[in-house]
């Protein structure tokens, strides 16, 4: 029972009130989406843990969807042993760098006077719940030692099976406890997603890339670039 | 030719009084919120000294504004994906520090205190932390201190000099500064916008008044340090970056902005100019001693028919060409050659222009006596207490011959005026003078009643807006009165 309702629910609760709750910031206050960095209240520890927290986390994200969208491509991969010992050294030392970086964040958090006047209760609660996560993928990294394999044939098949809406809790209720932890904080994550700082995810400033330099608007016209 | 017009400035040095009223108008009226305790959206600032934030001018402490790689135009934060990968870090991010923590007083224990043996007293208290303060720096913290080795010798602009003047420009009797009152200055190639990953900020098309879409902002901070001036500001409470609005609400509603309406010394003049939005990149690559002359060439003379006609093409109103031909900044900037840009070095074009301070050398005591009457006292522009050097390294990218330009032609208008007034120089002097600067006495009494005769709308021509007719057709004007001007009725919070 409290399996169905772990894996069999919670993910689609979750995602709910995330899609739901994403938009409905964005349409009645766009305002509020924003980094809401601190680096100008606080810059030298900011640099130990923001630079490392946000290039770790990326590459271990990108690392689990590769692993949900090209399963097989990561098993013929890992067939050799030398590339499975080169991928899990490199995830366990992704997971090492991103703990480093979140510690030091947690700690300018928690020492910093300025940083103090600009911190909400949900930062802390966000601070914490990703400070767990790292410590979760890490325990398993170690413990439970060849995720990058049994990764694909688990978590990926149960992702789709939840994608295509018929949820297979028995991928899930048979893992360690540790996984199951990680799992459940996972889907804990995304339903706070709309209501924590993350949502500066979604603003990823791609579009820069091939604007022009200059924006020019005119009143009651479209806008156009010099 | 695409013509566009801007609303620009130009704030009269040798008037500045240094009272700081237009900093504070600016700040009842837009900065006295928290997490903008801060920001000087105006400031004033004392030369030779460092200004606010500390060292603005380095660009290569901040990497603010646009260099030249190449024959590319390149912000000198850097090219946009080098932009994109210091996103979670910006290296060159001011931080409060290069500003200064803002602070009040604890009065509070004026009141508290218990009886003692001294009176109590009130001391500073940061208006971040709440925590008592030991205030270490300000907005004019060096305010009328040049001469001093701690501040005005840090100046970026020195560089220029040879030690011996460095060292006459710190001599006791012949110490020099100035004033350099500071807004946004609303550039023609904004570097501030240029890096702005979200793209939230925009430059007006009628006006050219650069803006920050609040709602788009995401507080990437790039803006900040790409500003080589220093005037877009970070919100530390709300998260987004915030800047000078030229008062536009002031503006539309056919008022000046309120930092040169309060202007005690009037030192402050705006107006349209129109220029050629097609040359715009192609101005800011001339070479840094160029720079002057070629903003000069991009801004058009509104009484050419054919510049007119092409700004009826781009859909400028009659009234709006009018303003721009009546308009005082186009006089001092392009006709008269006396206004100059502000480190054009920085290549964002700016459109706020400064007269540079005369300061002559008013006597000598060669004679063993105070003697005011030394020759040469008028239109010896090589003899001016702040070294033409250090003038050109501030205005004109160091082309010394356009600073003496403009210093000569001050000084011919001076001698005339005075050739006239008081009589204290004879009028085949002063003519002599204008001669050699190239004016005519009709010109010289047109600069000179500008100057020192203004009266307010020969000090602003804003242009008819005219915004409430743009909307009555959807909308009626009279519901609007009384909303907010800067765009939410909100109270802006920061992230949720």
């Amino acid at each position: 029972m409290i399996d169905l309702v772990l894996y069999g629910i919670l993910p689609y609760l979750t995602v709910a009130v995330a899609v739901v709750g994403l938009i409905w910031r964005y349409v009645t206050n766009q305002f509020s989406y924003s980094s809401v960095s601190s680096q100008f209240l606080e810059n030298r520890q900011l640099f130990w843990g923001s630079v490392p927290w946000h290039y770790g986390i990326i590459l271990i994200l990108a690392g689990h969807l590769i692993g949900v969208f090209f399963p097989r491509s990561i098993m013929a991969f890992n067939g050799v042993p030398v590339r499975l010992y080169i991928l899990e050294g490199t995830a366990l030392a992704l997971g090492l760098l991103v703990l480093a970086g979140m510690v030091f964040l947690l700690l300018r958090r928690g020492t910093n006077a300025r940083v103090r006047v600009v911190t909400t209760p949900m930062d802390i609660v966000l601070l914490v719940l990703l400070l767990l996560q790292v410590v979760f993928g890490i325990g398993i990294a170690i413990f439970y030692r060849w995720g990058t394999s049994w990764y694909v044939q688990t978590a990926a098949p149960y992702f789709w099976s939840v994608v295509t809406l018929s949820p297979k809790v028995s991928y899930m209720s048979s893992l360690p406890l540790l996984v199951q932890l990680h799992a459940v904080n996972a889907f804990i994550l995304v339903g706070l997603f709309p209501f924590t700082r993350l949502v500066h995810m979604l603003s990823i400033p791609l579009a820069y890339l091939w604007r022009p330099y200059q924006v020019v608007m005119w009143h009651r016209r479209q806008q156009r670039g010099l | 030719m695409d013509v566009r017009a801007q609303l620009a400035s130009v704030f009269h040095l040798d008037k500045c009084i240094g009272c700081h009223t237009c900093s504070l108008a600016c700040n009842n009226l837009w900065t006295s919120r928290e997490g903008t305790e801060y920001m000087w959206w105006n400031n004033v600032e004392t030369k030779p000294g460092t200004g606010y934030p500390t060292l603005w001018e380095d660009q290569g402490k901040y990497r603010g504004g646009w260099e030249l790689r190449g024959n590319s135009l390149v912000p000198r934060t850097g090219r946009r994906l080098g932009i994109l990968s210091n996103m979670f870090f910006n290296p060159a991010l001011p931080t409060m520090d290069d500003y200064y923590e803002p602070w009040t007083y604890d009065y509070e224990h004026l009141f508290t205190a218990p009886p003692g043996d001294t009176p109590p007293t009130a001391r500073p208290v940061s208006k971040i932390t709440g925590h008592y303060l030991d205030v270490e720096a300000g907005p004019n913290w060096d305010d009328d201190l040049s001469g001093s080795p701690i501040y005005a010798k840090n100046d970026v602009n020195l560089a220029s000099l040879t030690p011996a003047e460095q060292e006459a420009m710190f001599r006791i009797e012949q110490m020099v500064f100035f004033y350099i009152p500071r807004i946004c200055n609303h550039c023609l190639n904004p570097a501030c916008l240029a890096v702005c990953p979200s793209g939230a900020i925009y430059k007006r098309g009628e006006d050219g008044i650069v803006l920050v879409n609040q709602e788009k902002c995401r507080g990437w901070r790039f803006c900040v340090s790409g500003c080589p001036y220093k005037k877009t500001y970070y919100n530390w409470k709300t998260g987004k970056a915030e800047k000078c609005i030229l008062c536009y609400p002031r503006l539309e509603t056919g008022q000046a902005p309120a930092c040169f309406h309060t202007c005690v010394g009037r030192i402050r003049y705006t107006g349209l100019l129109l220029y050629d939005a097609e040359r715009i990149e192609a101005m800011a690559k001339a070479p840094d001693t160029e720079l002057v002359e070629a903003q000069r060439r991009l801004i058009l003379d509104p009484a050419d028919p054919e510049v007119a006609a092409a700004a009826r093409r781009s859909g400028m109103s009659d009234e709006w060409l009018a303003a721009a031909g009546s308009s005082p900044v186009y006089r001092f900037v392009k006709e008269w050659g006396l206004a100059l840009p502000l480190h054009p070095e920085f290549r964002t074009l700016p459109m706020l222009f400064y007269v540079p301070p005369l300061l002559p050398v008013a006597a000598s005591n060669k004679t063993g006596s105070y003697d005011l009457t030394e020759s040469g006292f008028f239109g010896n522009t090589g003899n001016t207490r702040a070294p033409l050097r250090y003038l050109s390294a501030l205005f004109s990218g160091g082309n010394t011959g356009i600073v003496t330009d403009a210093l000569a032609r001050l000084w011919a208008v001076r001698s005339y005026a005075q050739a006239r007034s008081a009589g204290n120089i004879s009028e085949s002097q002063a003519g002599d003078l204008l001669k050699k600067s190239g004016l005519t006495a009709e010109t010289a009494g047109q600069i000179a009643a500008l100057t020192s005769l203004p009266r307010f709308n020969d000090r602003f021509v804003i242009p008819p807006y005219r915004r409430e007719v743009d909307i009555q057709e959807t909308v009626n004007p009279q519901k609007h009165q009384g909303q907010t001007g800067f765009g939410f009725s909100r109270t802006p919070g920061r992230g949720l």
